[in-house]
């Protein structure tokens, strides 16, 4: 009697479907009142640095999807044999073998963008997102569980990143992912026919901490149960 | 004189955390309070003074390409620079360690005030960065690379003591509610930014360019020159040469 109870239990674990409610939640709250930049200010460092035009956006945001997205199953596997004491430095060497995967590729395949990003491939390793959501989540959970909550997270770090890169490429250059949406601004056509100029003021670094800055405003006020005290 | 130089570049101009972002997670995080954040920019400059030269050592003697000549010939042609990241981040990880250990043996006072920032400090970006920007920008020698480590160390020191002073004082004040806390920490670091871009013209840094270009001219004038004095010259042979064949 005994062990059909228990395999039926058994069956009803492995019954939870793929996608149930709370996995959803998983990947759906980080996009947006989960945020890690503008809510958990997890990643902020590299959000900010290289967000001048939308591509190198985009491509930072694939390379943390992929690092965070293996990284969390990596760990998420290995969480019950990593002694507590030296666990920093197991999650550190996971992270950076992902991180040289991701700059070999990027050399290989994007040469021009490697050379843009700089040392911001490096420091994926010490974005705080990784190792925050290591420790916060992938030590204490399964695998697929890990798996999701690492999409999520890069997704809503993905989302800030794009958003920010596509205001300051748009109002800085005037460009999108290089086509010039407004107009050429040395022929005078489109917009800069009626007199439009670029600010340049959004390529350089203080814009992009304004740009967070009015972004969380938004946020906050949109949804009041995030406002913070002081 | 290009270790002073060096030294207020790294402060002012490339300042870690307003040119170029590094740390702005804990910068954030731990700015609260004044005494606190003292306590984890001396812990920044500490380790960024330690690490720093080392992984100018390993990035000498072993990353970089050819730097295993000193093994001999056989070794010359190796580069191990894909492997930097991950030797880096074990440096920093087990000087943090290390650091930590030797602190708590020999100087408990100081143990009890930088205790609880150490271990952040090993996934603090602005660390990593530190070595990663000293291999990028080819420091020289290993005393520049001892006097960036530091330098930088005590920009982000003067960037986290000065965001602490005014969220204190900005308690005081209303802020809009939805910008309060993290909104409003955001926009001052960015006007504090646009301060220190002021600095950028201090050293001369700011003429270097303008010089080149002078010299460059200069130098393209000179050859203009030369040009028109050897066709002259020329001229002035062929000329004779025909004078005297028709003679």
């Amino acid at each position: 009697m005994a062990e059909v109870v228990e395999q039926e239990k058994v069956e009803k674990v492995s019954k939870e479907p793929l996608f149930s409610k709370k996995n959803r939640k998983l990947i759906i709250d980080p996009i947006t009142d989960d945020n890690p930049i503008t809510i958990q200010v997890l990643g902020i460092c590299s959000a900010l640095a290289i967000t001048a035009e939308l591509e190198a956006s985009i491509v930072m945001s694939i390379s943390v999807l992929f690092v965070l997205g293996i990284g969390n199953v990596v760990i998420s596997l290995m969480r019950n044999i990593i002694p507590p004491k030296i666990r920093i430095i197991v999650q550190l060497v996971v992270v950076a073998t992902l991180v040289i995967i991701v700059d070999l590729v990027l050399k290989a395949f994007a040469y021009q963008l490697s050379k843009t990003l700089s040392v911001f491939v490096g420091l994926i390793i010490t974005n705080c997102i990784i190792m925050g959501r290591f420790e916060a989540f992938a030590l204490g959970n399964g695998p697929w569980k890990s798996f999701l909550d690492g999409v999520g997270n890069s997704l809503g770090y993905g989302i800030i990143l794009i958003i920010v890169g596509f205001f300051r490429e748009l109002l800085g250059s005037g460009t999108l992912l290089g086509f010039k949406v407004l107009g050429d601004p040395i022929e005078k056509t489109g917009l800069y026919a009626l007199g439009y100029e670029n600010n340049g003021f959004m390529l350089l670094a203080p814009m992009a901490l304004i740009v967070v800055g009015l972004i969380i405003w938004v946020q906050r006020s949109r949804n009041v149960a995030l406002v913070e005290e002081n | 004189m290009e270790h002073i130089e060096l030294f207020f570049k790294s402060i002012f101009i490339d300042n870690m955390v307003f040119a170029t972002f590094l740390g702005m997670c804990s910068y954030l995080a731990v700015s609260k309070k004044v005494s606190t954040a003292v306590g984890l920019g001396a812990a920044v400059i500490f380790v960024l003074a330690i690490t720093v030269p080392l992984n100018w050592l390993l990035d000498q003697y072993i990353l970089q390409e050819g730097a295993l000549a000193w093994l001999g010939p056989e070794y010359a042609a190796y580069d191990l620079s894909f492997l930097s990241f991950i030797m880096f981040i074990a440096t920093i990880a087990t000087m943090v360690q290390l650091v930590e250990i030797v602190v708590e043996k020999f100087s408990p006072a100081l143990y009890n005030s930088l205790g609880i920032f150490l271990p952040l400090i090993a996934v603090n970006c602005a660390i990593l960065g530190g070595s990663l920007f000293m291999q990028s920008r080819e420091i020289p020698t290993l005393g520049l690379a001892v006097t960036y480590g530091i330098g930088s160390g005590i920009g982000w020191f003067l960037a986290i003591l000065a965001i602490a002073a005014i969220r204190e004082k900005i308690r005081y004040s209303s802020v809009p509610p939805a910008l309060r806390g993290l909104g409003i920490t955001f926009i001052i670091t960015g006007l504090m930014a646009i301060g220190f871009m002021s600095f950028g013209g201090m050293l001369t840094g700011g003429d270097e360019s303008v010089e080149k270009e002078k010299t460059e001219q200069a130098i393209q004038l000179e050859e203009e020159d030369i040009d028109a004095k050897e066709k002259e010259i020329k001229k002035s042979t062929e000329e004779e040469i025909t004078t005297a064949l028709n003679e």
